[in-house]
């Protein structure tokens, strides 16, 4: 007879990437079995992007967040806070059992990320407001003479907010190629398709007529994901924003490309259900 | 009293009357030779943006963060380009920015009207600046009714309302240019964000020699025993005066405080206002509802029992063409108002 073997994962940042983000997306799910539900699709949508940021992007340290010359990243679309915490806690800026905690009260993780929470620069969730943040802190950087960039990831259905646009065209007048915008283009908001609300496209065309170097990748994909973020700037002299196309509620069918995934509270049948969807999509 | 004064910021001369001597000194050329009130004949807004060059060549961390207002590209943006931003005429951005600057260690001077900071972009006043604790400093001008004959559209008569409820928010009103001068100076290493409300054009200079500005602390302009008149704002601090004058000539002595610093309030002044001449009346350019004379209504209703009578903006829309002054004494705030206001507490007692 064999003794059953015993399985022990490997430290997270071992895992190849596609394992990494099975991982994201657990917490995810299990975050939104928190009475108050949680955003489930976008934070589903981005998490492949949010993983790649912060495992092979960001020039940070959780053991010195204050680091002048650190890279600074906005969440721009706040709600995506769960898929948020779970790359911070993976990362080493939260502890892991923390996410239990999400939305609970007296938690530092609340529905929309709060400055205290460790690796949040600024807290957010009214959409808008991140990509003048970044803009600020890149004309600080580039006037400090400091090699630190911003990165900003906001949602698409986001760019309906005109201050999107100030920021843009500020951000393009400065030549700030030490901005990166990110958008999370899955292309559904909460009453439906960003293009039968208030259409978005042609996108891209719409940054570049802006003033910024534009480039469009599958957000879900590690190769094209690695190499857009190895080669920034897109253009010197200019912003880049990368449009991510995405799946709302990627990897998880229940959810893929629902608007009703956008916010969603897990009941343990359903809970069980996402898992079972998660795990049977884990080598996709 | 008020006199008509050549604008002396270049983009804005709509507000100049033809044939005044131009004798104001260009901002930034201020001499030591120059008296008190020829350093001062100039707009509150001129006086600050002399002290902000002046500050900003000595230390890098200030930053001038336009919105398209006219002047200081020129003033500031010429002389230090390296500390001079243009956002362009989109003051949400204008905030955004501001706060991205200030979380990265500088000390950005936001520049743009009252209305446009505290209503338009009040959101990233709310969350981006205040509620970051961030040391932003939101300079605004066209305070009050001090656009005059432009319109309501860029009155702000409920700002003070506005930015007093928002967290970390230090709420700075200066009566004079140089009050102005003395606050931003004063103010430079505040740890968190502030809001400075100027007027546009030249006010009568009230303060007549340098003094000690102290934040938070109310300033006595007048003793008095019978009733305190508290005022913010230039012209009604000048108004409080004169109407210290109306009531003295009836045999009654007003104090007059001027409350140049709304948040924090000074409650201390208050107290003594209220336990040594038992009545308070509040003047200011801004609504009765929600500025200085509500915030003086909380404090003195919650420790002391003295009454409080408010000249102020009444509700409706200003849509009267007149000068700052006239438009006030149009909307009931004028210093007969506030006598009568004062005599009607004192026949009280």
């Amino acid at each position: 007879m064999t003794a059953p073997t015993e399985t022990v994962s490997p430290p997270f940042a071992e895992l190849p990437f596609r394992e990494q983000a099975f991982r994201i997306r657990e917490h995810i799910l299990k975050m939104a079995t928190a009475p108050q539900g949680a955003h489930v699709g976008g934070s589903l949508s981005c998490a492949d992007v949010l993983l790649h940021l912060y495992t092979r992007v960001l020039d940070i340290d959780p053991q010195e967040p204050d680091r002048p010359d650190r890279d600074r990243f906005v969440l721009s679309k706040g709600h995506a806070a769960p898929a948020l915490y779970a790359v911070l806690a993976e990362t080493g800026h939260l502890p892991v059992e923390e996410l239990a905690t999400y939305t609970q009260p007296g938690s530092r993780l609340a529905g929309h990320p709060l400055r205290r929470v460790p690796g949040v620069e600024f807290p957010t969730g009214s959409l808008g407001h991140g990509l003048s943040l970044g803009t600020g802190v890149a004309l600080a950087m580039r006037r400090q003479g400091r090699p630190a960039r911003a990165f900003v990831l906001l949602g698409d259905g986001e760019l309906q907010e005109g201050s999107v646009w100030e920021a843009a065209m500020s951000a393009a007048q400065y030549g700030l190629d030490n901005l990166v915008a990110v958008v999370d283009r899955n292309g559904l908001q909460i009453t439906g398709g960003t293009e039968e609300c208030v259409a978005l496209e042609p996108l891209a065309e719409r940054w570049r007529s802006f003033g910024w170097a534009a480039v469009e990748i599958d957000g879900h994909d590690e190769a094209a994901l690695e190499e857009t973020f190895a080669a920034l700037p897109a253009r010197t002299g200019k912003p880049t924003v990368v449009i991510a196309r995405t799946v709302k509620g990627r990897g998880v069918a229940l959810f893929e490309g629902k608007k009703k995934s956008h916010s969603v509270q897990l009941n343990p049948r359903l809970y069980q259900r996402a898992k079972k969807d998660l795990r049977s999509g884990r080598t996709a | 009293m008020s006199e008509v004064i050549t604008e002396t910021t270049a983009g804005t001369t709509a507000g100049a009357s033809a044939g005044t001597p131009a004798r104001v000194p260009a901002p930034g050329a201020a001499t030591a030779e120059q008296s008190w009130a020829e350093r001062y004949a100039v707009p509150a807004r001129d006086a600050y943006r002399r002290t902000l060059l002046d500050l900003a060549r000595v230390d890098p961390r200030i930053f001038c963060v336009d919105s398209d207002m006219g002047g200081l590209e020129t003033l500031f943006g010429d002389a230090l380009p390296e500390q001079y931003v243009n956002v362009g005429i989109a003051e949400a951005n204008l905030l955004g920015v501001s706060a991205g600057l200030a979380h990265s260690g500088l000390l950005p001077y936001a520049n743009t009207i009252a209305s446009f900071a505290a209503a338009r972009a009040c959101e990233q006043l709310k969350v981006d600046v205040a509620g970051n604790n961030l040391p932003v400093r939101v300079v605004v001008t066209h305070a009050g009714v001090s656009a005059g004959h432009y319109g309501p559209t860029h009155h702000a008569v409920e700002d003070i309302a506005i930015v007093r409820t928002l967290p970390h928010l230090t709420v700075v009103v200066p009566c004079d240019a140089a009050e102005a001068e003395a606050a931003v100076r004063a103010t430079v290493d505040l740890p968190g964000p502030l809001y400075v409300r100027l007027g546009r054009a030249a006010t009568p200079l009230v303060n007549d020699a340098p003094y000690d500005f102290r934040l938070g602390e109310a300033r006595l302009l007048r003793e008095g025993e019978d009733v305190t008149l508290v005022a913010t704002g230039p012209y009604p601090v000048v108004m409080a005066l004169e109407a210290a004058e109306l009531l003295a000539r009836q045999g009654h002595s007003a104090r007059v405080l001027n409350m140049h610093t709304i948040k924090p309030l000074d409650t201390a002044a208050l107290g003594r206002a209220a336990r040594e001449t038992g009545g308070i009346v509040t003047v200011e350019d801004h609504v009765r509802v929600g500025g200085l004379g509500a915030a003086v209504c909380e404090a003195v209703a919650e420790d002391h029992h003295c009454p409080v009578r408010r000249i102020g903006v009444p509700d409706g829309y200003l849509d009267h063409v007149a000068g700052e002054r006239e438009l006030l004494e149009y909307a009931g705030v004028h210093p007969e108002a506030i006598a009568a206001a004062a005599l009607g507490l004192a026949r009280g007692r």
